[in-house]
């Protein structure tokens, strides 16, 4: 790499720098939410948390003394006005100043503001504490009274989400990993049909089963078990499942299996002592899938898991309260976050194996 | 009577054929069917009884992991106690029979099940006569559900919005992946700017419409704006608007909701792209640039013919991803303002409405869009010599 212009290095940063922050800004806003108290998030944007100029009182005049008369304009520290336009506050010509009529005609003062550069942090975990814990949470507001809100109880659906979630990840991972290696390492009749038609069903989309599986698990009385909905994320996640651990399997050095194979072990063997250790990183990749999508999933949950909110898992949760809390932002701020905690943690934890799944799933050849 | 040997032999080798295939077919229903009846009974049980919450969540987790585990053991063990080659002929079958009868019940049975829901009215095929019968009874409509996903306004709504979903949402996540894997290819701060970007990956649909609904708060005119897209229209001089419940500017309300795939879908995009772009050989890229060629050649000669097959591969798992798009708008809108698009209206007919058949019909068309993907990955799996 030759000289290159400066122009552009900083051309690239720049623009790169722009689109993270973009793209930053919605969770960052979120986050910073759900760190205020209900108050503030109601009365002023969660930016204020960052330095801005601000109006201030600075000094507080009775109406007397300046000896100004109501019923006409009035001129105080530059900035004119009748009476109406004080009560509702006059800024003066330079922008620096702004007067406020306060209290009725007669006894009246006027508050006088300058513009300050201020910070508004007033953070808390009780938006937190109310989400967790479904405790009522007294709010006392600037003017004195005292409002009690309800809480939700959002532990019990992060449990139920971790229920679902973990046997959701491992049984299909550990059915599709004998199926892939039947597949990659065994001869029988049927293979290759039974093959492509694991590859036909990786697009189907999953709606297409809703309806007639729900049928099944009313005849069964499963509905709203966590025995349906984890078999329902086996099926639907076991294509994939099959095809990226095939992948993967298929190209273990064949060499290492012969040697094992002349020694006298079984497929079982083979299986458990060899292929499942090797296939550590193709496991690992799938299971961050998997697990991602179905802490996520919320078409499914809502189908099988039903109505009932002791099964309800958290994105149906969160769901439910954007309908009946749609302007408590210091309940949704915060309950979002509660959702969003574990998959954040997994993802940035094991991000390298995630992108290795990815682009082991989409980019072949 | 040496060719009456012959044929006892075949006569023989055909009995051992039907049994060995006979033993196949059992196994591969059998081995699921009892695990789930293990796990099943298990399941009331613990239903039935009273232990706290947690106990009962991690006892569960247990029994269903590790009872599928033992099952795979057990039924092994029995297939290798068998004669040689009959472990041979079934073992197979007890590694991959699992994964197949759950395909075919989770996915491929359904499949047929829902078009012959499809073919019927509102409360599906009557019960109580035999299979045959139905499609003479009253509850048979033909294709008529068909002919209302495409000419019922409410349907053709949500198609034209699926329409709109794919047209943009899929190519500016791929313009935007593509765009930010070439500027961080260039970058010192790769690494961190691809975490940001690829960071909304792991948040949920419902999250990432929580997330928006707070960037599209609307407030009163008179109190100060706690939504940032709005604060700022009101600081530039502007009113502040609805944007994605904006029905006055409908159908381009659903942009502000297409807006949050793309923000969701532009990080993998991104990944795949930059591990493409690390594969185009830095020879090719030099030679080019010696020859005189500007950066903006580079891109549009070289870089993007070099990754157009992971183009086409991103591509198409955005569009199906956009294809199937339910929770946003589910938690969003729930619909209205004119953004229904085919996976709501599934769940609307099917689930709130109950127009089974109706609903059904939806899901057909939702698979039948899918059908072209499907063949292409056939394709690509023939010409592939490996299998």
């Amino acid at each position: 790499m030759k000289k290159r212009k400066w122009t552009g290095p900083l051309l690239v940063n720049g623009s790169l720098l722009l689109l993270v922050i973009v793209w930053s800004i919605p969770t960052a806003g979120l986050l910073i939410s759900s760190f205020r108290t209900r108050f503030d998030i109601q009365t002023s944007g969660w930016w204020n948390v960052f330095p801005h100029k601000e109006w201030e009182t600075v000094k507080t005049v009775d109406v007397k003394e300046l000896g100004l008369n109501p019923d006409e304009v009035m001129e105080v520290e530059g900035a004119k006005g009748t009476f109406k336009e004080l009560r509702a506050g006059v800024e003066a010509p330079d922008g620096k100043t702004r007067v406020t009529w306060v209290g009725n005609k007669r006894l009246g003062r006027i508050e006088v503001q300058k513009k300050k550069w201020a910070v508004t942090w007033d953070f808390s975990l009780d938006n937190y504490k109310q989400v967790l814990l479904g405790s009522e949470v007294e709010v006392t507001k600037p003017d004195g009274t005292v409002e009690v809100t309800p809480g939700q109880d959002m532990s019990q659906a992060f449990l139920n989400s971790l229920a679902v979630s973990i046997p959701s990840t491992v049984i299909p991972i550990l059915i599709a990993a004998f199926a892939a290696y039947a597949f990659a390492w065994m001869d029988f009749p049927g293979r290759r049909l039974m093959f492509i038609l694991v590859i036909g069903l990786l697009v189907v989309p999953l709606q297409i089963a809703l309806v007639p599986i729900l049928r099944d698990y009313k005849a069964l009385n499963l509905n709203g078990t966590f025995l349906a909905i984890w078999l329902a994320h086996t099926g639907f996640g076991l294509a994939l499942a099959t095809y990226l651990l095939f992948n993967y399997i298929s190209t273990l050095p064949r060499e290492t299996l012969e040697s094992a194979f002349i020694d006298g072990a079984s497929h079982f063997t083979v299986f458990t002592r060899l292929i499942l250790p090797l296939s550590v990183p193709a496991l690992a990749s799938f299971a961050i899938f998997q697990f991602l999508w179905v802490w996520n999933d919320y078409l499914v949950a809502l189908t099988f898991l039903g109505t009932d909110p002791t099964f309800k898992v958290v994105t149906q949760r969160l769901a439910d309260m954007t309908g009946t809390f749609g302007n408590d932002w210091h309940l949704l701020t915060a309950g979002a976050f509660v959702t969003m905690i574990l998959p954040l943690i997994v993802f940035f934890s094991l991000q390298r194996y995630f992108v290795r799944g990815l682009l082991a799933g989409s980019v072949k050849g | 009577m040496a060719h009456l040997r012959a044929a006892e032999e075949r006569e023989a080798s055909a009995a051992v054929k039907f049994l060995a295939w006979l033993g196949r077919v059992l196994i591969a229903v059998v081995i699921p069917l009892i695990a789930f009846a293990v796990i099943y009974y298990g399941f009331i049980f613990l239903r039935d009884s009273n232990a706290p919450k947690w106990v009962t969540a991690a006892v569960a987790i247990v029994w269903g992991v590790g009872g599928i585990a033992i099952l795979f053991w057990v039924f092994n063990g029995i297939v290798e106690r068998l004669p040689d080659e009959w472990t041979e002929r079934l073992q197979p079958f007890v590694f991959v029979g699992p994964a197949m009868a759950i395909l075919a019940w989770y996915l491929v049975l359904p499949s047929l099940r829902t078009f012959y829901l499809s073919l019927f009215g509102r409360d599906g095929p009557p019960r109580d006569i035999g299979f045959f019968q139905t499609f003479s009874s009253d509850a048979f409509v033909g294709f008529q559900n068909y002919v209302a996903v495409f000419s019922e306004r409410l349907l053709t709504e949500a198609l034209r919005n699926n329409l709109m979903w794919i047209v943009f949402g899929s190519t500016l996540s791929v313009a935007f992946g593509l765009l930010v894997a070439v500027l961080a290819d260039r970058s010192k701060f790769e690494r961190v700017a691809k975490s940001l970007i690829f960071l909304p990956m792991a948040i949920s649909f419902v999250g990432a419409s929580v997330i928006w609904n707070f960037m599209y708060e609307l407030r009163p005119v008179d109190q100060p704006q706690i939504g940032l897209l709005n604060a700022l229209l009101v600081n530039l001089g502007g009113k502040p608007v609805l944007w994605d419940k904006w029905v006055a500017i409908s159908p381009w309300n659903n942009l502000f909701l297409i807006l949050i795939v793309i923000w969701l879908q532009a990080g993998f995009a991104m990944v795949l792209f930059s591990a493409a772009l690390k594969g185009i050989p830095e020879e090719i890229l030099e030679a080019a640039r010696v020859d005189g060629a500007t950066e903006i050649q580079v891109f549009f000669r070289i870089m993007i013919p070099y990754i157009m097959g992971t183009i086409i591969t991103v591509w198409t798992t955005v569009v199906i991803f956009t294809l199937k798009i339910f929770d946003i708008v589910w938690v969003m809108t729930g619909g209205q303002y004119g953004t229904h698009v085919i996976a709501t209206q599934f769940y609307r007919q099917s689930f709130t409405a109950r127009n089974s058949g109706y609903g059904a019909a939806i899901a057909i068309v939702l698979l039948v869009t899918v059908i072209p993907v499907m063949i292409y990955n056939l394709r690509q799996f023939r010409q592939q010599e490996a299998f």
